[in-house]
């Protein structure tokens, strides 16, 4: 189990949190071209180690967050709420 | 000594027959190695990263059907140590796309004929196997499945309750269930294997031609000079060679970011668990999609469990709780009898899953370096076949017909192979 300290409810079980994956820039769809767009659409960085990634609150507030976590210990050590310095 | 790839030391491989162990047997004669431990030597003309079964059997292949001779699989913890030893050692071939029928069903004929190519047996069965569908959905990606299977000439149809309940008595088939069995897509060359035969029995066989193999040697970084691969550095140092072939499934992004080559694979963790062993009552492979699981018994009684790919990424091998106890409620929905089981002991392994469920075979925008990733959950089954068409794309340069859709230029190129109503368990 994972516990997630959810911005808007507090601690919760990861089991009430849809996973979302890693965040990553969004290419502005006007200026981008076919590589950068598939790029973004399919390549992951897949880390082990530090990374931030959205997930969503489906049992609770129903509103995503962005956490940093270690995929190789599945520690958390930050979580907030998106757009607000933590990623898009 | 410092010989050339294939003058290892220790006694060569002895055959092993009917014979040999009755003069064993007699002399209490210690068995020789299964398979030698070299010096790591300078240069290689392969280097296979990665000592599971994907890793041995390219190796063997390039060995046995196009004489390489100067092959090294390397690998950061031992023989079989990842998913080829925590998989649970399902082979079948009933998937949903053609490309993915053709390919496991050379996998499964592969597998057939294995334990006499390689003079050890790994105990193949083809049991049969049952995917269970509970509601209408189901049912309809099985009929498709199905008709699929059967345009490849693949031994696959659906079947009803009154027949599953035929081949698997003890399963609860009745309507009064919270998720009624409707009917099952019923395969019968489908079966297990002995997964660590497999990895062994590659591994001695690939051995015995001249492939080296070394353990905790752990691939740090991969050299490419011009747009070509041209060597590799290891904890144990460094190694030359024109090709490298990335089989580190899981950690199969850490390997080729090594490369500067990105992948479209995300590491999830799978659990598995396995009970005490009991009299043999379960013939056939069972799987639910709907109940995200599957069961089979062992030659030894033991059944072994599998689930869904834990929800989220992670490169953590530890068991949870949530997982045995989502097991125990779903395999009871199904079997009821056997409630007093115990369950023996619980791992984890990592699945390398890509966006459309199909694995990632061939050549990448670095020379040289050539991937077999992205198995996600169907790896273990996919390993002889998948050997065979790397060791010839690495021999000959030229990519087989049969792993063509794989290739990693699928992705920007939106010709995505849709595999996942084939998958086992929803992930």
């Amino acid at each position: 189990m994972i516990l997630i300290n959810c911005p808007n409810c507090g601690p919760r079980n990861s089991a009430e949190f849809a996973y979302f994956g890693e965040t990553k820039p969004r290419p502005d769809a006007n200026e981008t071209d076919l590589a950068e767009w598939s790029h973004y659409l399919y390549m992951k960085r897949n880390p082990a180690g530090w990374t931030s990634e959205h997930w969503y609150h489906r049992e609770g507030c129903r509103k995503f967050l962005v956490a940093e976590r270690h995929t190789v210990t599945n520690e958390i050590r930050s979580t907030g709420t998106p757009g607000a310095g933590h990623g898009g | 000594m410092k010989g050339r790839a294939g003058n290892g030391h220790g006694p060569p491989v002895q055959r092993y027959s009917a014979l040999s162990l009755v003069r064993h047997g007699l002399t209490k004669g210690d068995w020789p190695k299964v398979w030698r431990t070299h010096e790591l030597e300078r240069s290689y003309d392969v280097v296979v990263i990665g000592a599971g079964v994907h890793g041995l059997a390219t190796a063997y292949y390039l060995a046995a059907n196009h004489g390489a001779r100067r092959v090294a699989v390397v690998d950061k913890g031992y023989v079989g140590g990842g998913g080829s030893g925590r998989n649970t050692a399902i082979v079948r071939s009933n998937y949903l796309t053609p490309e993915g029928v053709r390919f496991y069903d050379r996998s499964v004929r592969l597998y057939q004929s294995l334990a006499a190519d390689l003079n050890f047996n790994i105990m193949f069965a083809q049991r049969g196997h049952l995917t269970l569908a509970h509601n209408d959905g189901s049912i309809r990606t099985m009929r498709w499945r199905a008709e699929v299977n059967k345009l490849e000439g693949i031994d696959s149809e659906v079947i009803g309750p009154d027949e599953i309940k035929k081949l698997v008595p003890f399963m609860d088939t009745s309507a009064h269930t919270r998720y009624p069995i409707l009917g099952a897509l019923y395969h019968p060359p489908g079966g297990i294997v002995r997964h660590d035969a497999v990895n062994w029995g590659y591994a001695r066989a690939a051995d015995a031609l001249g492939v080296q193999i070394h353990q905790n040697t752990e691939v740090l970084g991969i050299s490419v000079k011009s747009g070509r691969v041209t060597g590799v550095t290891t904890s144990q140092g460094e190694i030359s060679a024109p090709t490298v072939i990335n089989c580190t499934a899981g950690w199969a992004s850490l390997i080729a970011d090594m490369a500067g080559v990105s992948l479209p694979i995300i590491t999830h963790p799978l659990q598995a668990a396995v009970t005490e062993p009991v009299k043999m009552f379960l013939e056939a492979v069972v799987v639910s999609g709907s109940l995200h699981v599957y069961v089979s018994q062992t030659d030894r009684g033991e059944l072994v469990f599998g689930a869904s790919t834990d929800p989220y990424a992670s490169y953590s091998m530890r068991g949870s709780l949530e997982f045995t106890e989502e097991l125990a409620s779903h395999v009871l929905e199904l079997i009821p009898s056997i409630a007093k089981m115990r369950v023996l002991r619980q791992w984890s392994g990592l699945c390398d899953i890509t966006p459309d469920f199909s694995p990632v075979m061939g050549v990448t925008p670095v020379d040289g370096f050539l991937v077999d990733v992205g198995w996600g959950t169907y790896g273990f089954k996919a390993g002889p076949a998948a050997g065979e068409a790397m060791a010839e794309l690495a021999a000959t340069g030229k990519t087989p017909a049969l792993i063509a859709a794989f290739d990693l230029a699928r992705f920007p190129e939106g010709r995505l192979v849709g595999e996942r109503g084939a998958a086992a368990v929803g992930h």
